[in-house]
């Protein structure tokens, strides 16, 4: 018995001995980041987005000589799936927290966010949330979670307004509205604000649906549209259903004056755009969007589009939140994760290609995030409000 | 609400889901008719189906509709082999052995699939998916009324084999007195397998019907196979006619409770249908009385 302890503290002794240099070697030359998407499943095509875009923040970041003030230490992507459900996105997160990440950023959708930032703050692992939209993700008071973007709140009153604004310059011609939504926490919250806030802008909201992910028939609905005949008809939901809703409208010929969309999964999208152009000519959205005058978005743009990729929302929005990570790593000095939490904090990150202005976080939300408002002119994606921003006059409504 | 322009479109819609319903229940109602036993693996036969289509489509470039020979042999070679080397051995002649065997072959099936094609939801574009026909104040898409007209057309195909052929008349014998049948020289095993091969070999046409407006994943036919129990139940367990109009009723019913109740609640109809049958009619519509 004696012996054999003895032998073991000397082998230990002498391990450590040998192992030690080693270590000394290797010190932090990578940064371990849990990339955490829903890349299968009904949102699988978001989610891939979403990825290609933390693939490239970190390609640019890790070219530009990584984080400087950890000796250059390259930043080391740990990608995971969170299949569209949120217990697999939850799960994912206990993976990454044993294969000891320094932060996460994902993970796309609201309901996922919800899970996978309440699961890594029982770790006090920094969480940047890339899209998630639901405002109840920065509203629980948890420490670790952190959102660059605009919640559908910010979202929904922005575009309220802006849909006023535009109704009033074309001599009132809207009066109604009919809503469809998809039935998880983005489609159902932002519909519940529409519903509620748009009569006080003087609109009738005669109509809203809902419906699951995915669905394939919206014929339906689009019966149901006909029979309503409302103004404007406003989709909140994922691309697939937006796709195939705005082209059975087409099929069933139901024009309203105007499709408005808070926060639309295609209505700001390229692939919808050149897929079915006559479908998605007119569209207006409230949505993230890059800066149109910033030339590093254009190249970003370039860049995706040279892979044979379009350059959505996702790919830019998980994008940008790489790089306020990092910003957040060079500050820390520190993979250690309470230092990480502390630098985003403190974050007044202003070098990126959003049109936010400089990073503030407030109980985790970025104070300065806010969408634009774009319309699909002449299969291009163009910003019509605000002004600051603005590259084409709106066209409002679609008919005369 | 109850605006005639509203309302005839959606019924018209109905039906042709209907025609797809009742396709998959037929091929279930067949197999119960002569094996006794509820397929439980019809579902996850009918998402590999699917998928077979599908990568038809995708690799080979081959449009679902001239997939139709295709998807209706393989699923026929299919069943056929499952019955006779799995269903049949692992049965042991007890039916409660056999709902057991299809039961494990479905998750089998399913939990493949997983493996092999990802949860993703896939879907084909073909050039007429979003092409309609006019049909009074009506848009039909394309792509349901050749289902429609399809489903019929297999329907009909499968009532003259069973009521014209000799192998029909060997799968009614074996249904109804299995001893007999078998003292009168029929192979009971073939009729088993090539009703179970049959049974599926309809699944492979739903397939073909369903994909260039529908789509595929590992899970997508649990959906299908409980919207077809019930149409079997209603009908009448066995029952072919049966079969056809409880699809047509239920199709309707699913597509004005849609309207009506909104997409989520809309399926309400069909389980109180089913509910409704099993309290006053438990033989069916057109099944005969125990």
């Amino acid at each position: 018995m004696h012996n054999r302890r003895q032998f073991m503290s000397q082998s230990a002794a002498v391990a450590s001995a040998i192992a030690f240099p080693l270590v000394a070697g290797a010190q932090p030359k990578t940064v371990k980041v849990g990339v955490l998407h829903p890349v299968t499943g009904a949102l699988a095509y978001s989610g891939q987005q979403c990825r290609l875009g933390a693939q490239l923040a970190i390609e640019d970041i890790n070219k530009a000589g990584g984080i400087k003030s950890l000796g250059g230490a390259q930043i080391e992507a740990l990608l995971g799936d969170a299949q569209s459900q949120p217990q697999a996105g939850a799960a994912e997160v206990e993976k990454m927290n044993e294969a000891g990440v320094s932060a996460i950023v994902g993970a796309f959708a609201s309901a996922i966010c919800l899970a996978t930032t309440q699961a890594a703050a029982k770790y006090n692992l920094p969480h940047l949330v890339d899209v998630g939209v639901a405002d109840q993700i920065v509203e629980r008071g948890l420490k670790n979670t952190f959102r660059f973007g605009p919640g559908y709140r910010k979202s929904t009153e922005i575009a309220m307004a802006n849909l006023l604004v535009l109704n009033k310059a074309a001599g009132s011609p809207a009066k109604t509205v009919m809503i469809v939504h998809e039935e998880s926490l983005f489609g159902a919250g932002t519909a519940q604000l529409l519903s509620r806030e748009l009569p006080g802008y003087g609109f009738e909201v005669r109509e809203v649906v809902k419906h699951a992910n995915p669905t394939r028939d919206f014929n339906n609905i689009v019966l149901r549209m006909k029979s309503v005949n409302p103004d404007i008809v406003i989709p909140a939901n994922y691309y697939n259903e937006y796709a195939l809703l705005v082209r059975t409208m087409q099929q069933q010929k139901v024009t309203p004056k105007a499709i408005f969309s808070v926060l639309g999964g295609a209505a700001s999208s390229y692939k919808f755009v050149k897929e079915f152009p006559d479908a998605a000519n007119g569209i207006i959205d409230c949505n993230h969007w890059f800066n149109p005058k910033d030339k590093r978005a254009q190249d970003l743009r370039k860049r995706v589009e040279a892979k044979g990729q379009f350059f959505s929302y996702e790919v830019f929005m998980t994008y940008t939140a790489m790089w306020v990570l990092a910003d957040a790593l060079e500050r820390a000095k520190s993979t250690d994760r309470a230092a990480i939490i502390d630098a985003l904090e403190k974050s007044t990150y202003a070098n990126h290609i959003m049109p936010y202005g400089p990073t503030k976080f407030v109980n985790g939300q970025n104070e300065g995030a806010q969408p634009l408002m774009t319309q699909v002119v002449k299969n291009d994606i163009k910003v019509i409000i605000p002004r600051d921003y603005r590259e084409v006059e709106p066209l409002f409504p679609m008919k005369a | 609400m109850f605006d005639f322009g509203i309302l005839f479109p959606s019924v018209l819609n109905g039906l042709t889901t209907g025609a797809v319903y009742a396709l998959i229940a037929l091929g279930l109602t067949l197999i119960y008719g002569v094996l006794h036993i509820i397929n439980f693996a019809h579902g996850a036969s009918l998402m590999l189906a699917l998928y077979g289509v599908y990568f038809l489509k995708e690799r080979l470039g081959i449009d679902p509709y001239l997939a139709l020979p295709i998807a209706m042999a393989g699923m026929f070679a299919l069943g056929y082999g499952l019955q006779r080397i799995v269903i049949n051995r692992a049965g042991h002649g007890k039916d409660e052995n056999i709902l057991l065997a299809t039961l494990g072959i479905s998750i089998v099936m399913e939990n493949l699939a997983l493996i092999f094609f990802k949860s993703d939801t896939r879907n084909i574009d073909t050039a007429y998916s979003l092409s309609t026909v006019a049909i009074g104040p009506a848009m039909i898409a394309v792509p349901k009324l050749v289902s429609f007209a399809g489903a019929l057309v297999v329907s009909a195909l499968l009532f003259w084999i069973m009521s014209r052929t000799d192998l029909g008349r060997a799968i009614r014998a074996v249904a109804k007195e299995k001893e007999g049948a078998k003292l009168m020289g029929i192979d009971v095993e073939h009729v088993y397998a090539m009703s179970f091969g049959i049974g599926l070999a309809c699944l492979g046409a739903a397939a073909c019907f369903l994909l260039p407006a529908y789509y595929v994943n590992p899970q997508v036919g649990g959906g299908f196979v409980l919207v077809a129990f019930t149409i079997v139940v209603l009908g009448g367990m066995g029952s072919f006619v049966g079969a056809l109009v409880g699809g047509f009723l239920v199709g309707v019913v699913e597509s004005l409770g849609g309207l009506y109740l909104g997409e989520s609640l809309g399926q309400i109809g069909i389980f109180v249908i089913f509910i409704g049958v099993v309290l006053f009619r438990p033989e069916g519509m057109f099944g005969a009385r125990a």
